[in-house]
C-alpha cells in the first residue's frame, strides 16, 4: 500500500468515511464453484432504481472505492448501466468477475468506462481441475478468453486464486499463466463459511502442512525468514489498535440492500431499502459496537504473542460465536507461519477439536497521521 | 503568458473529496493525486467553460489571501501537473464534452 493510499486511511478513518464498499450487485451466477459461500437463488435483488439511487448515496458519503461484485455481475442485465453510474460519479471502480461472459465488447465498454481493475477467479491451470471446482464445462477456456479480450482491451486484471485441496498443486501453475498473459496474481488461503453460517464447505481447506508450505514460497510471501519470524507479542500501540478496516473504513452492501461490516462479516447492520446509507453507516448499533473494539478488548487475542501480527478476522471470529474472540483458522495460520500455537489454539488443545475456520486478508488501519499536503502529491 | 486558457476535468479518472482535500486517481494507470484545499478549489471549478484567470481571481482570491499573480502562477503550475497525469484537459478554447462522461467531482 502506498503511503499516500495509508494517510487516506487514516484520514477517512478519523472523518468516519466509509472511503471503501462492496457492492455485490447480485448472488446469481453462471458457475457452482464447490466453495462458494453464497445462496444462489434470487430472493428480491435491488432494482436498477435502487442501486442508482444507493451509489448516489455513496457519493455524497464519501465512498472512494467501489468494488461491483457477486454472484457473476454480468447475470445482471442493468449492468452497464449501473456501471456506467458509477463512473459517472466518479468512483473508483473495480469489478469481480469469472469473465466466462466478457466479450470483446463488454472488455472494451468496461476499458472505455475507466474502470481501475477487473479481479478473475481462476483456480487452476488445468480445465480438468478448474472446471470440476466451478461445475461449468469450458470454463477455464472461456475465462481466459474473456482474460485475453480484457487485456487487449488496455485493462488491469488480477488473478484471484483460492487455495483448496482440490488445486493446492496448481497455484504456481495459475501464477505462470497470469504472467502469460500480462495479469496480476493473487492467492488466497481461505475458504469462508457459508453466509447463512453453514461450515461444510470448510473441509475444503488445505491441511496444516500444505498451509506451511505455502508460507514458505519466497515468490509468493516474500521475505520468507521475515514473514515466519517469531512473533514479539503486542505492544500497548498495538493494544489500541483496530482489527481491520471492516465497519471503520469499508462497508458491505448485499444485493437484497443489507448493510454489512464486511462481505465476510455477516453482522446486519441496517437496509438501505429501508434507511440511507449514510444514517447506517453513522448511527448503526452494530456498526458502532464494531467500531468499539480494539485488541486490548479481546480476551484471548490481547494476551497471546501473536497479538501484534496475527492477521485475526472479526467477521470469521463472529462466525465463530464472539467478535472479540479468536478466529481458530487465523490462529492456525499464525501457527504455520511461526511454528508457535496461540492463546487460543493452546486452549483448544486440551479440549475437544476446534471447528476449522478461514479469514480474509485484513487491511490494518495505518497509525501514522497523515503529512500536511502540498499542492498536488503522487 | 497571454490568452485565457481553459481547464476542464478528465473524464477518465476517479475522485472524492476527502474533508479539505480531493482524492483524485488517473484510470490510465491507476496513479492517486490528493489536492490541497486550495488545488481543490480549482480542481471543482475546472468545467471546461470557465478561464483559469476567471477561477483564480473569483474562487481562489475570493477565499484565500494571496495575490492574484502569484495565485495565477501556482494555479498554472498546478494545471500543467495535472494536465501531464492526464487528469485535467487545457485548451485556448471553451471545453465542450457532449453525452454522459464519466467525468466531475
Amino acid at each position: 500500500m502506498s503511503s499516500l493510499v495509508a494517510e487516506m486511511g487514516v484520514k477517512a478513518l478519523r472523518l468516519g468515511v466509509p472511503l471503501a464498499v462492496q457492492l455485490d450487485l447480485t448472488y446469481r451466477c453462471n458457475e457452482r464453484c464447490i466453495h462458494c459461500y453464497l445462496d444462489h437463488d434470487d430472493h428480491g435483488e435491488m432494482t436498477t432504481a435502487e442501486i442508482t439511487g444507493l451509489l448516489d448515496q455513496m457519493a455524497e458519503a464519501g465512498v472512494f472505492y467501489l468494488t461491483l461484485s457477486g454472484g457473476e455481475i454480468l447475470m445482471r442485465r442493468d449492468f452497464f448501466p449501473i456501471l456506467e453510474h458509477a463512473r459517472a460519479r466518479t468512483f473508483c471502480v473495480k469489478l469481480k468477475s469469472n469473465a466466462v461472459m466478457i466479450r470483446q465488447q463488454e472488455a472494451e465498454r468496461i476499458r472505455a468506462l475507466g474502470v481501475e481493475q477487473v479481479q478473475i477467479s481462476l483456480y487452476s491451470h488445468r480445465p480438468e481441475v478448474h472446471d470440476d471446482i466451478t461445475k461449468l464445462p469450458g470454463s477455464l477456456e472461456r475465462t481466459l478468453a474473456g482474460v485475453r479480450r480484457l487485456k487487449a482491451a488496455g485493462l488491469r486484471v488480477i488473478f484471484a486464486d483460492v487455495l483448496m485441496r482440490q488445486n493446492f498443486q496448481d497455484y504456481a501453475g495459475v501464477k505462470a499463466l497470469a504472467a502469460e498473459v500480462g495479469a496480476e496474481f493473487t492467492l488466497d488461503p481461505t475458504i469462508t463459511p457459508m453466509m447463512d453460517g453453514d461450515r461444510s464447505i470448510l473441509n475444503l481447506n488445505v491441511d496444516p502442512a500444505a498451509l506451511r508450505q505455502v508460507f514458505r514460497n519466497e515468490s509468493l510471501v516474500g521475505n520468507v525468514e521475515e514473514f515466519c519470524a517469531p512473533p514479539t507479542g503486542a505492544d500497548e500501540e498495538t493494544l489500541n489498535s483496530l482489527p481491520c478496516s471492516a465497519g471503520h473504513t469499508a462497508c458491505y452492501v448485499s444485493p437484497y440492500g443489507e448493510v454489512y461490516p464486511c462481505v465476510q462479516f455477516p453482522l446486519p447492520c441496517g437496509n438501505v431499502r429501508r434507511q440511507r446509507f449514510l444514517d447506517i453507516w453513522r448511527d448503526s448499533p452494530q456498526l458502532r459496537e464494531v467500531r468499539s473494539i480494539t485488541l486490548r478488548d479481546m480476551p484471548s487475542c490481547s494476551k497471546c504473542a501473536h497479538g501484534g501480527s496475527c492477521t485475526r478476522c472479526p467477521g470469521l471470529a463472529y462466525l465463530e460465536g464472539d467478535m472479540r474472540g479468536p478466529s481458530y483458522q487465523d490462529c492456525e495460520k499464525s501457527y504455520a507461519r511461526t511454528g508457535i500455537p496461540s492463546e487460543n489454539l493452546k486452549a483448544q488443545q486440551a479440549t475437544a477439536p476446534p471447528p476449522r475456520l478461514v479469514q480474509i486478508q485484513g487491511l490494518r488501519p495505518a497509525t501514522s497521521p497523515p503529512a500536511p499536503a502540498p499542492a498536488a502529491r503522487q | 503568458m497571454s490568452g485565457k486558457r481553459y481547464v476542464a476535468r478528465s473524464t477518465a479518472i476517479a475522485a472524492r473529496a476527502l474533508g479539505d482535500e480531493m482524492m483524485v486517481m488517473a484510470a490510465a494507470d491507476s496513479a492517486l493525486f490528493t489536492l490541497n484545499g486550495v488545488a481543490k478549489v480549482i480542481w471543482e471549478a475546472a468545467d471546461g467553460a470557465t478561464p483559469l484567470e476567471e477561477i483564480v481571481r473569483l474562487q481562489v482570491c475570493a477565499q484565500y489571501e494571496v495575490a492574484e499573480e502569484e495565485a495565477l502562477k501556482d494555479a498554472e503550475e498546478l494545471v500543467e501537473g495535472l494536465a501531464a497525469h492526464g487528469l485535467l484537459l487545457v485548451s485556448d478554447q471553451p471545453i465542450v464534452r457532449g453525452g454522459s462522461g464519466q467525468g466531475g467531482a
